[in-house]
């Protein structure tokens, strides 16, 4: 067997081959049968339709050129709210895909190094069952934030501008600036910039914790304007807080 | 001054012994006889054209991975423009890689090495050109789909949808082409075969499980497990080995001794083929998939790292007492820096798969130095020295300049040794500051002076590889000198 043919074929090439997908691909799916795959539709909630409706108010002609009008009439217009978000969340995340921005963004917390504190609740198994999942976004590489606890944390014109010129709300930025997904300004978000927009805001919002604030202050350490002795007093105030913390 | 071991005038008239089988039927062929089967065999232009295709792919490769090392200081001078972000051409980047350099440098290679192992031709030439053609157009088309946006979500397999059954149908085909000589040779199956006859099977199923699976039957944390598998598989059992299958053929004939231990090489490939496909999940540990599966993935990486100890063993104990050779043979000199670059890496994963080191390193720059080394450290290094020793003999001249030979060698040695402990040590220290809770901002910041060495080290690689298309450009230009002959087939002990 070992220097036959018919062994390194069947046993290495198939054998092997089989018995690592049962074990490693197909037990994990079978366990997880018991939380059935959301569709977009079904992952509209009440935070992602604020946001959502926030994007057309801030942005009526934008929102309209890429969306269209609601019909009229109260159950029409939240029929075609809820269809239109789920239409944006899926165009949002093939654009996500398509960007690469998960190369540079994780979108799972780990129970370990803190990570609970900096970006939030742990990440829960059922929370990836749905197709925005398929594949699943977990990502490898965080040179950015990690994005899952990313919705509701900072407003649909904060992400605009950062989209459009990263470094004019967060200076000293690595991320590449994104202007294909406006027609020419910041203020005027097209069809992939809203989609992506409804897409970030998505993250995070079926918690309970949403809005999730990180529990930290900024260091003075990275702030030269700060004089010594208020950064002495930064650092008091944030080992409190840390403190605090800990004791929640 | 190195002396490249051609296989010059000098090898002509010598009468090489093929060992037919370990019990000791010998046969020997006169260099007329060998170049004349030789040109039976071999399509020498194909392995030309792969060669050429493959160094087309790592130049653009290089420039992609030169764009996102300047986006990441901060100093991109293509920013805002569609068709050159960053995020795209980093896809472009690890794809060229795999399917563009290694797919076809490991290609040209086999159409070497296959025929001239089993005394069989490939099934059909015309097939062999038209899965040449058929893998040019996939991999031009699978660039040009990520750089419009249309790349999927799975590291490797972001291979755009209509592009997928394509490779799959090219994939087979490659499988059935060579397995033909192989299934036609009568005698012993010698262990470079082993590994290329479970290769071809291979990556036809981890193409098909991560290409298919992840993208339309699975969802969440079950994805993430069938994507594990697929990022680890196509390194494992695609590239691996064919790495080794091929290392297995070379070494000996460029050394002119046998393996040192056939019990040992038993033990490399079994170990390999057992272990290899249990460790896909290790690339997501701490995740939401079962803690029972991150636990055997972590098991099984360790053990396949004391497999990997017996197969860098056996080919040290096969160049014993003849170290010299490193020195003197340039393409062995790549194998070996190779072989040492595949011990370290792989000591490294033994360290960085436990649940302790992945606390600080994951999601940071050491996994990114770790994946340069394997990939550039070890397979690259490898097509390079292959290149270096087959290149003369389907051009039909001794290399221009050994100068630039050995510039090219120094260049990327010094390179990837300099980026892979570059990432390796801010990766310590990313994890650090942001297990300490620092400002995200903080860790962006220190990055940056080794984000500049690492393109400083990154050019450095590049300008190896300037310096070997250079050195080719000025041997296409040389005149021809008549046929060198080679021994067909590794000694055998």
């Amino acid at each position: 067997m070992f220097e036959s043919k018919s062994g390194v074929l069947y046993v290495a090439g198939l054998g092997f081959f089989a018995l690592a997908f049962v074990s490693n691909a197909v037990v994990p799916w079978l366990m997880y049968q018991r939380y059935p795959e959301k569709t977009a539709e079904q992952l509209v909630n009440a935070n992602l339709r604020y946001q959502f409706e926030d994007l057309a108010r801030r942005y009526p002609e934008s929102f309209e050129k890429a969306f269209g009008k609601p019909p009229g009439g109260a159950a029409e217009d939240n029929a075609w709210w809820n269809e239109r978000c789920a239409e944006a969340l899926r165009a949002g995340r093939r654009v996500y895909v398509g960007e690469g921005c998960w190369h540079c963004h994780s979108q799972f917390v780990r129970p370990v190094s803190n990570e609970e504190q900096r970006w939030g609740p742990v990440a829960r198994s059922e929370e990836y069952q749905n197709e925005l999942q398929r594949p699943v976004m977990f990502g490898t590489r965080r040179v950015g934030p990690d994005l899952s606890r990313e919705g509701g944390r900072r407003s649909n014109d904060w992400h605009a501008v950062h989209f459009f010129h990263p470094e004019s709300v967060s200076a000293g930025s690595p991320m590449p600036e994104y202007p294909w997904l406006f027609d020419g300004h910041p203020d005027r978000p097209n069809r992939h910039g809203l989609a992506m927009l409804t897409y970030i805001q998505w993250l995070g919002s079926w918690q309970e914790s949403y809005p999730y604030y990180e529990a930290y202050v900024p260091a003075a350490l990275i702030r030269p304007d700060v004089e010594p002795e208020s950064a002495e007093a930064a650092g008091a105030e944030q080992s409190a807080v840390a403190g605090e913390e800990q004791v929640r | 001054m190195t002396e490249l071991v051609l296989g010059g005038p000098g090898c002509e008239g010598v009468s090489v012994k093929v060992m037919e089988s370990r019990r000791g039927t010998t046969t020997a062929m006169s260099g007329t006889e060998q170049s004349a089967v030789h040109e039976r065999l071999v399509d020498e232009k194909i392995v030309r054209m792969y060669f050429y295709a493959a160094l087309l792919f790592l130049t653009t490769s290089m420039l992609a991975g030169l764009l996102m090392s300047f986006q990441l200081i901060r100093h991109n001078p293509l920013r805002g423009l569609e068709l050159f972000s960053p995020g795209r051409w980093r896809m472009l980047h690890t794809n060229a890689v795999a399917y563009g350099f290694l797919a076809n440098g490991f290609l040209g290679c086999l159409h070497w090495a296959v025929p001239r192992l089993t005394l069989q031709p490939v099934l059909n030439s015309r097939l062999s050109w038209l899965i040449f053609g058929a893998w040019q157009l996939v991999v031009l088309s699978t660039a040009v789909g990520i750089l419009l946006g249309q790349a999927q979500g799975l590291e490797w397999g972001e291979t755009p949808v209509w592009i997928d059954p394509a490779a799959q149908l090219g994939l087979l085909l490659v499988a059935i082409n060579f397995m033909t000589p192989i299934a036609r040779m009568k005698g012993p199956v010698y262990v470079s075969l082993w590994y290329f006859m479970a290769a071809f099977v291979w990556t036809f199923l981890t193409y098909a499980m991560g290409n298919f699976v992840p993208e339309y039957l699975v969802t969440g944390s079950s994805a993430g497990a069938v994507g594990g598998l697929f990022i680890h598989d196509l390194v494992g059992l695609f590239v691996t080995p064919l790495g080794w299958g091929l290392m297995y053929y070379f070494v000996p004939i460029l050394t002119k001794k046998p393996i040192w231990s056939h019990g040992l090489s038993l033990v490399g490939f079994w170990g390999l083929a057992f272990f290899y496909p249990l460790q896909g999940i290790h690339h997501f540990l701490y995740t939401p998939i079962p803690m029972f599966l991150q636990y055997g993935a972590v098991v099984s990486t360790i053990a396949v790292e004391l497999v990997v100890a017996t197969v860098v063993i056996n080919f040290f104990g096969s160049i014993w007492g003849n170290f010299d050779i490193v020195k003197k043979n340039l393409p062995v000199r790549w194998f070996y820096t190779g072989m040492v670059h595949y011990f370290l890496t792989c000591l490294q994963c033994a360290f960085q798969v436990t649940l302790t080191f992945q606390k600080i390193i994951h999601f940071s720059d050491w996994v990114v130095g770790h994946a340069h080394l394997v990939m550039f450290g070890v397979f690259t290094m490898w097509i390079m020295g292959m290149m270096t020793y087959l290149l003369p003999r389907v051009l039909h001249r001794p290399w221009a300049s050994v100068r630039l030979c050995e510039l090219h060698y120094w260049l990327s040695t010094v390179g990837i040794l300099v980026m892979a402990g570059d990432l390796i040590l801010l990766g310590l220290f990313q994890g650090w500051s942001w297990a300490a809770l620092e400002p995200w901002d903080v860790s962006v910041e220190f990055s940056q002076p080794f984000w500049v060495l690492r393109i400083l080290a990154g050019l450095s690689m590049f300008g190896g590889l300037l310096a070997f298309l250079t050195n080719i450009w000025l041997t296409l230009r040389s005149p021809v000198v008549p046929a060198v002959g080679v021994s067909l087939r590794p000694v055998v002990a």
